[in-house]
């Protein structure tokens, strides 16, 4: 058996899957079934510092190709986080556990940042791919150099801990939006999110989804997120969970060899269920085996070494 | 790996025909075959309102019925709409009812479970089934589906109201006490509110009978994804394991009787 188990910001991971944020992920109980099927480790859905009530429904559709978003990041607030789900999470911590956390404007950030904080996650997950009220186009931080530095300068403030960025695919150059947040002290990335997307019911002549536009997840978008790894993996060096489309251990093996270090699974519970993590993991090791490789350290970034 | 062929997205369908069941609750007709077994659900989208679990009420092959009643937004708006009305339609999702040819049921239902049950005791007594169903309410005015049951052969219907306006007077699991005392039925299904359901079980186990029930818990996707419909301590889906499951599972939840969450996932005790 191949050494599947990778370090990342300092942070032991049995195996490198981890569950993206938002799938599967509004109580402790969930989380720690997502680790009994075979998840190396969690993130929890997007924080905010009050409950937030999402979109109406519809807010997913799914295709074999792939699966479409709007819940308008629905949450408790950091309340219920503070007093549910990480205590009952962390009381028999069975993997490590991200925080993923969600603001409109930077002292919010500077906020929520310092709440996740003391919740005890290992690493803490910004989001900065959500509309901000700030700018006056309300265009996600993420979406320019000069968003995206704001926002990881303020975090980098208020906390120690390892600290990673969420950065969206709907930009024309993410290796510049990466070497920003570099710049500012990020320890490393997540990506990608999800790409804009909007599907319309040709009976109904209207978008299904009640948000109208979504974010496009699943299979088809797995080239995206290999080059958006590969591009902020040869830009930065930092270490990356890759996410976007990872429904098998060879595409895990793929987006490993762009750059990616751990890699993010959400679709794949869609296509594959939630015994889809121990899955993907053994197909990870058969692969391996076959490959001659012993420790997935041997694969990180070979792509882009050539 | 082999992708099965995944698509959830939404027929839409007119509405061919509505029937007034109480002064809260309408059943709706669509022509489609749906393919739904008693117990399972579909997502109903409302076009420009919302999109909602809702139970099969009954299902032929040909046509499928929903029950709905008025509590929010979503099921008013629902209330409101005409017979060709347009609304989207997924499924049929989750488990359903299991049962023998021949084998003894004792149904049991509290306000919109009338119609799942009443789908179950249509298909059970094809097969040869005899059928215990019993059905409560606050009181005679919302009693649901009390004629088509009386009209099925092979059912004794039993009743009770809070009220006593209809019935017996007092909680239905009394009825149920006294029926499966006889110790003729073989297996309990429910469908209601939470707090009864487990009161139900708690009734089967004392006379050693198995049971199961439809679980209702708050439903975004009703595939599998978001996780809202997740239960403590398991943490596994109503959505999929469910919405019928067996009380031996339930009943050692902490959460069964005892709590619900909202869509942003926040408790909420009954
Ligand atoms: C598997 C399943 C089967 C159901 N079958 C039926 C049925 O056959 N007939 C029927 O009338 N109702 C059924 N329901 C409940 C129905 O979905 C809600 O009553 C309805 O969504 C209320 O929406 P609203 O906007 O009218 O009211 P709201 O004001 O939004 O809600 C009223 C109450 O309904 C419940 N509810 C609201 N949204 C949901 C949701 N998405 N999932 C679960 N519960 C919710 C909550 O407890 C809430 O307090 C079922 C629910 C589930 C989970
Ligand atoms: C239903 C759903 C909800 C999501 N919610 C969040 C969220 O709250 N925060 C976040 O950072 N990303 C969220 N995402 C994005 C995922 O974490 C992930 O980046 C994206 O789906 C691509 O990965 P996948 O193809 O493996 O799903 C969500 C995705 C889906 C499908």
């Amino acid at each position: 058996m191949a050494n599947l188990s990778v370090t990342f910001c300092g942070v032991t991971f049995e195996n490198p899957t981890v569950l993206a944020s938002g799938i599967l992920g509004v109580t402790a109980s969930s989380l720690k079934n997502v680790v009994r099927n075979g998840a190396g480790g969690v993130t929890t859905k997007s924080i905010w510092l009050e409950e937030h009530p999402g979109h109406k429904n519809p807010t997913m559709i799914g295709t074999e190709h792939f699966f479409l978003n709007a819940v308008g990041l629905s949450d408790g607030g950091i309340k219920k986080a503070k007093e549910e789900t990480f205590p009952e999470y962390l009381a028999d911590k069975p993997a490590p556990i991200i925080g993923n956390v969600i603001a409109k404007s930077l002292s919010d950030f500077e906020k929520i940042v310092a709440e996740m904080d003391a919740c005890g996650p290992d690493i803490i997950e910004v989001n900065i791919s959500c509309p901000n009220v700030d700018d006056k186009y309300g265009k996600p931080f993420s979406c320019s150099v000069g968003g995206a530095s704001d926002v990881t300068r303020i975090v980098r403030s208020a906390t120690k801990k390892p600290l990673i960025i969420k950065l969206t695919p709907n930009v024309p150059n993410i290796a510049e939006i990466a070497e920003a947040c570099a710049k500012e002290g990020a320890d490393g990335f997540c990506l990608i999110n999800t790409v804009a997307g909007m599907v319309i019911d040709t009976k109904l002549r209207m978008p299904v989804l009640t948000n109208k536009s979504g974010g496009v997840s699943g299979p088809a978008i797995k080239p995206v997120a290999v080059k958006a790894t590969y591009d902020v993996f040869k830009a930065t060096g930092l270490p990356i969970i890759g996410t976007g489309g990872i429904m098998t251990g060879e595409d895990a093996i793929e987006i490993m060899m762009a750059g990616a270090r751990l890699v993010g699974m959400g679709t794949m519970v869609y296509y594959r269920d939630v015994a889809g993590f121990a899955e993907v993991v053994k197909e990870m090791d058969i692969w391996c085996e076959k490959n001659g490789v012993k420790n997935l350290e041997e694969i990180i970034g070979v792509a882009v070494k050539k | 790996m082999n992708i099965e062929k995944f698509d959830s997205r939404f027929e839409i369908l007119p509405i061919k025909e509505i029937i007034d069941e109480n002064p809260t609750t309408k059943t709706f007709v669509f022509e489609y075959p749906l393919g739904g077994k008693p117990g399972q659900f579909i997502m109903m989208w409302i076009p420009g309102v919302d999109e909602k679990p809702m139970s099969v009420a009954f299902d032929d092959g040909k046509e499928f019925w929903v029950t709905v009643c008025k509590v929010g937004p979503a099921s008013e708006a629902l209330h409101l709409m005409k017979v060709g009305d347009l609304v989207g339609v997924r499924g049929p999702l989750g488990t359903h009812y299991n049962w023998g040819n021949g084998d003894h049921l004792a149904l049991v239902a509290g306000g919109y479970g009338a119609a799942p049950m009443y789908f179950v005791a249509r298909e059970a007594v094809k097969r040869g089934c005899k059928v215990e169903f019993f059905i409560g309410a606050r009181s005679k005015d919302l009693l649901l589906y009390v004629d088509k049951i009386s009209k099925l052969e092979g059912v004794n219907l039993h009743i009770s109201t809070n009220d006593g306006s209809e019935g017996r007077q007092g909680f239905v699991t009394v009825l149920l006490d006294e029926v499966l005392a006889e110790g003729n039925c073989d297996v309990v299904f429910t469908c209601g509110p939470e707090v009864m359901m487990k009161a139900v079980g708690e009734v089967a186990d004392k006379h050693n009978v198995a049971s199961y029930m439809s679980m209702e818990k708050y439903m975004k996707c009703g595939i599998g994804v978001c996780g809202q419909c997740a239960v403590d301590d398991t943490g596994e889906l109503v959505c999929k394991q469910g919405p019928v499951m067996d009380w031996k599972y339930l009943k050692k939840l902490p959460e069964m009787g005892k709590y619900h969450r909202d869509a942003q996932g926040t408790k909420h005790y009954f």
